[in-house]
């Protein structure tokens, strides 16, 4: 496949993932702060956020499975998980999390385990939709190429 | 005559929001710190270190950003201080303001908000 087709690619695959909700324009706020001293930033954020994450979950995996569930605790955690999702621009797992701690302040513990997988899916098709456009921007740049800017406004 | 801000504490317990707050801090040409919690900040202070901005997150483990705030202010630190939250609670963002914060911006942080913390602290 050529360059060109390669960043066509790329470009489409990336609208998708905000047509679709997956990503809001605080991905576009990281991708503007990446530079030529940092190039390879969003990356590494997004790296930091899968890695946070997936400690989060497994937390909340745990919390969840006790007799007694300290709701203040799972709540912490959601919390945290949250602010990483919304931070990166994760828009559907930022959404789940909330909806999450609603049920927290409830203290459903049923709720919160239906809230749990919900931010499981949405964290794991989130992840797999990165990883595939970090690997088509990784081919575009083996092939010589630039990494096109994505243009949201039409 | 513009202040020249130079150095940042970032207060928050989440490593996402301090990369990313680090970053914007930096290509600003903000030299910036971290640390983890309330807790951490004031005893940074205590070590002698002075930051001309602080970028307070609230909800942190072991002291969280209102009673960071208030102590630092207790103990005549001067640095703006900018709220940075999710909580979008009208009484806590109060609390937060009354503990002595010069401005308070809802995350996520972005460069936009930023600026307009860095022209607020150029008012100051």
């Amino acid at each position: 496949m050529e360059v060109g087709q390669m960043q066509r690619r790329l470009v489409d695959y990336t609208k998708s993932l905000f047509m679709e909700g997956f990503l809001d324009s605080q991905f576009l706020q990281l991708q503007q702060l990446q530079d030529e001293n940092n190039p390879d930033f969003v990356v590494e954020v997004v790296s930091l956020f899968f890695e946070d994450s997936e400690k989060l979950l497994n937390e909340l995996t745990r919390a969840l499975d006790q007799t007694n569930v300290e709701f203040k605790k799972v709540d912490a955690h959601v919390h945290q998980l949250k602010g990483s999702s919304s931070s990166i621009g994760a828009q559907r797992v930022k959404n789940a999390c909330i909806a999450f701690r609603n049920f927290c302040e409830e203290q459903n513990t049923e709720a919160c385990m239906r809230c749990l997988q919900q931010v499981k899916q949405e964290y794991y098709l989130v992840k797999n939709k990165l990883e595939t456009m970090f690997r088509l921007e990784q081919q575009i740049v083996a092939a010589g190429g630039s990494i096109p800017i994505i243009e949201m406004s039409s | 005559m513009d202040k020249k801000i130079s150095t940042a504490l970032v207060v928050d317990d989440n490593t996402v929001n301090q990369r990313i707050h680090r970053k914007l801090l930096d290509n600003l040409g903000i030299q910036s710190e971290t640390v983890a919690n309330g807790k951490e900040a004031v005893d940074v202070h205590i070590s002698g270190k002075n930051f001309d901005l602080i970028l307070m997150d609230l909800e942190m483990p072991i002291m969280n950003g209102i009673e960071a705030t208030r102590k630092l202010r207790e103990m005549g630190i001067r640095s703006m201080i900018a709220g940075v939250s999710t909580r979008s609670l009208e009484e806590e963002k109060q609390e937060f303001m009354k503990a002595g914060l010069d401005d308070f911006q809802e995350k996520p942080l972005t460069v936009a908000k930023l600026v307009s913390i860095l022209h607020k602290l150029n008012r100051k």
